[in-house]
């Protein structure tokens, strides 16, 4: 017989004596969740509101620009004061696109790419498939913010999302992942909320444990 | 007494009246309980969230077989490898096979308690293979030879200093005693080792029968680069962390961030469900999991205690307990320490030798009111220990029965009841005189407690006094 078979005999075997819950039964619907979770704002402006005052809590950077003119001079503004050397990014028109307006050497991840490389790099700028206002968070795949890498290498993380792009709370982002997805699956979904931290030296919060120091959300 | 009640009795002696061990630890909780509490207001009802959280573990638990096999099913559909071990050694056999098969030298690890359960980093450093924990704290006891503290803090018992020390002595890099300074030293350290490294391992959070996906919780990115850099990613996951549908984690990830470390939601919660798929631009050749019994089955089959399965991991539990938080996380001599641990490792390890862990306990019930799954810990542990007395002899000692014979007919009589409180309270009197020394009968409770004196009147004589 297999482990596996002997793994199941063992559940099945065990679950012939029934339990009794004390807190009913029936998993719960997505209302039931709304119902009990933190509350989100009814207007599309309040849930703006929320998302960046949770940004900004979580020091993460958060700016609505109002086109793809602003966006540039921020990320040159950027990339002088931080003195960016070298940029990854992905083929995605939004993020390719200003990335290369910087006349800096760019590496692109989406054809494969030395790790090494990436790791030289100043700034990861990619793009994301939602922010989600309840929590602050960006939400980002393998398939498109280019790979499961570029969001988390780069010590400076930059997402460039669209207005349109924000949900309410959770059960919307999952929600959404599984409308667009459910067929065929990315390898990684990330959520981010907020830079890199660790609190595991005296419970003190240290940004940039690992991955990105700084974590820059600009919204068109 | 078995060995690890002996180890216990010993370690608690000697770090209960350590009181800067308890200094060290009364401000790491405190700044923990601050921002919990303040995250627990901030959802409409976090009772009715308890409660969801516990009927979804019930009916992941209590469905196990079909939800396992579809989340093998959905996992394996995208190219992943999944390998069933029934006991430690073949986790760890499987793993070593995957290691020896891939010709690795370094392996990257993030947190994983079910790797601490199966001892695999001695099984791999054993075999030869350099081993580096990434999670800051982990690396922190790594070094230290140490196993971790706490299920979330595991080097929460380490002031900075202590840890500047080690850095000086192992890394010989630590400019400073500043955290920030400090985290830098490792962030360098462990990112040459993710660039060497040939495997990573991980641990999950959850596994989502549903879709086949697994998912992990942190704060520093430290598992996301473990995930994406290696050619090869192996996650260690326990049967029982199966939830049933993707939009469960929208209660369980925000819950667990609260309860965990106070926060509204962890910094990188990951869902993994394959290698590299194609079109996708890095992530691993291969990705292997491997589900764990190791004694899980043993827990399930008792329907009393099934719910304590459903354990997150948080840690609230051992953060609440005053036993906990006296006696310190590595006196338990368990991987699971606090409330959860006492309660599960009799499970998973033995009940005769690890009975004592269910007298480690006021029996407050703070575990059980703060559990966001809502394990009924305390009673298990009473449980635990009826039913470690119950089926050994069946019947209490000679001595045990000689005390309710006479007690029975005093406490029966009320003359002869009231007769024994005057005596003793003269005897209170007596034993005053020899109070701490060696002929002090009371002298075990003593020794570490105040011995409250009887009231000089007892309520029947209040009452006929009232009376009067
Ligand atoms: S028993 Fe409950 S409180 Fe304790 S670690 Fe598990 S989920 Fe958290």
């Amino acid at each position: 017989m297999s482990e596996r078979e002997n793994i199941f005999n063992r559940i099945r075997e065990a679950l012939t004596v029934e339990a009794h819950s004390h807190n009913g039964t029936g998993l719960p619907t997505t209302a039931e969740h709304r119902g009990v979770m933190p509350p989100v704002g009814a207007s599309e402006d309040e849930r703006f509101a929320l998302f960046a005052k949770n940004a900004s809590d979580l020091k993460a950077t958060f700016k609505l620009v109002k086109d793809a003119g602003e966006l540039t001079a921020e990320l040159r503004a950027l990339r002088d004061t931080e003195k960016w050397q070298r940029v990854a990014t992905h083929k995605s028109p939004l993020a390719q696109t200003h990335a290369i307006g910087l006349g800096l050497p760019t590496l692109v991840t989406d054809d494969g790419y030395d790790k090494h490389d990436m790791e030289q790099c100043d700034v990861g700028i990619s793009v994301c498939d939602a922010l989600i206002a309840q929590t602050g968070t960006v939400l980002v795949t393998s398939r498109n913010s280019g790979g499961r890498a570029l969001s988390c290498l780069p010590p400076h993380h930059v997402v460039i999302a669209r207005r349109e792009q924000l949900v309410a709370d959770l059960p919307a982002a999952f929600a959404m992942v599984k409308k667009i997805y459910s067929a065929n699956y990315p390898s990684m979904i990330s959520f981010i909320t907020g830079p890199s931290r660790t609190g595991d030296i005296e419970r003190i919060l240290v940004l940039g444990a690992h991955g990105p120091k700084k974590l820059t959300i600009f919204c068109l | 007494m078995s060995a690890p009640a002996t180890h216990f009795n010993e370690d608690a002696r000697r770090v209960a009246p350590d009181t800067r061990h308890r200094g060290i630890i009364q401000t790491a909780m405190g700044k923990y309980e601050v921002v919990r509490d303040q995250r627990k207001l901030l959802f409409q009802d976090w009772q009715g969230a308890r409660n969801l959280a516990a009927r979804t573990k019930f009916e992941a638990v209590n469905h196990l077989d079909t939800h396992l096999a579809e989340f093998a099913r959905n996992i394996e559909a995208r190219g992943t490898k999944v390998h069933w071990a029934s006991n430690a050694e073949q986790a760890r056999n499987i793993i070593l096979g995957i290691l020896r098969d891939k010709q690795a030298k370094v392996i990257v690890k993030s947190k994983a308690m079910t790797s601490e359960e199966i001892h695999l980093n001695d099984a791999m450093e054993h075999a030869g293979y350099e081993v580096v924990e990434s999670d800051l704290g982990e690396y922190i006891v790594q070094l230290r030879k140490e196993p971790p503290y706490h299920l979330v803090f595991p080097a929460m018992h380490l002031t900075r200093g202590e840890i500047k020390d080690l850095f000086q002595k192992k890394l010989n890099d630590a400019p400073s005693d500043d955290p920030e300074a400090l985290t830098m030293v490792a962030r360098r350290a462990l990112r040459k080792k993710y660039l060497q490294a040939d495997v990573g391992i991980t641990g999950a959070n959850f596994a989502i029968a549903e879709t086949g996906i697994i998912s992990i919780t942190e704060n520093e990115g430290n598992a996301r680069l473990t995930a994406a850099l290696p050619k090869t990613m192996i996650t260690l996951v326990g049967i029982e962390k199966i939830l049933p549908r993707l939009e469960d984690l929208a209660l369980f990830l925000p819950m667990l961030a609260v309860m965990g470390t106070g926060q509204a939601l962890t910094c990188y919660n990951t869902m993994y469900g394959g290698p590299r798929q194609p079109g996708e631009a890095d992530g691993p050749e291969e990705y292997h999991v491997v589900l764990l019994d190791n004694q899980r089955t043993t827990l399930l089959a008792d329907a009393e205690q099934r719910d304590a399965l459903g354990c997150i991991r948080c840690g609230a539990c051992l953060n609440v307990c005053p036993i906990f938080r006296n006696v310190g996380g590595h006196t338990y001599g368990t991987v699971y320490g606090g409330p959860i641990g006492s309660v599960i490792t009799p499970h998973l390890r033995g009940l005769q030798q690890w009975k004592h862990l269910s007298y480690a306990s006021s029996l407050c019930g703070a575990c059980t009111e703060t559990c966001p799954v809502k394990i009924d810990l305390h009673h298990h542990l009473l449980q635990n220990r009826r039913n470690a007395s119950a089926p050994t002899t069946g019947k209490p000692s000679f001595l045990q029965k000689l005390a309710f014979k006479i007690f029975a007919p005093v406490a029966n009589k009320p003359a002869l009841w009231s007769l024994t409180t005057k005596l003793s309270r003269i005897g209170m009197k007596l034993r005053g005189l020899v109070n701490g020394s060696a002929i002090d009968p009371a002298q075990a409770w003593t020794k570490t407690r105040d011995l409250p004196p009887i009231a000089k009147q007892s309520f029947r004589e209040w009452w006929k006094e009232q009376g009067k």
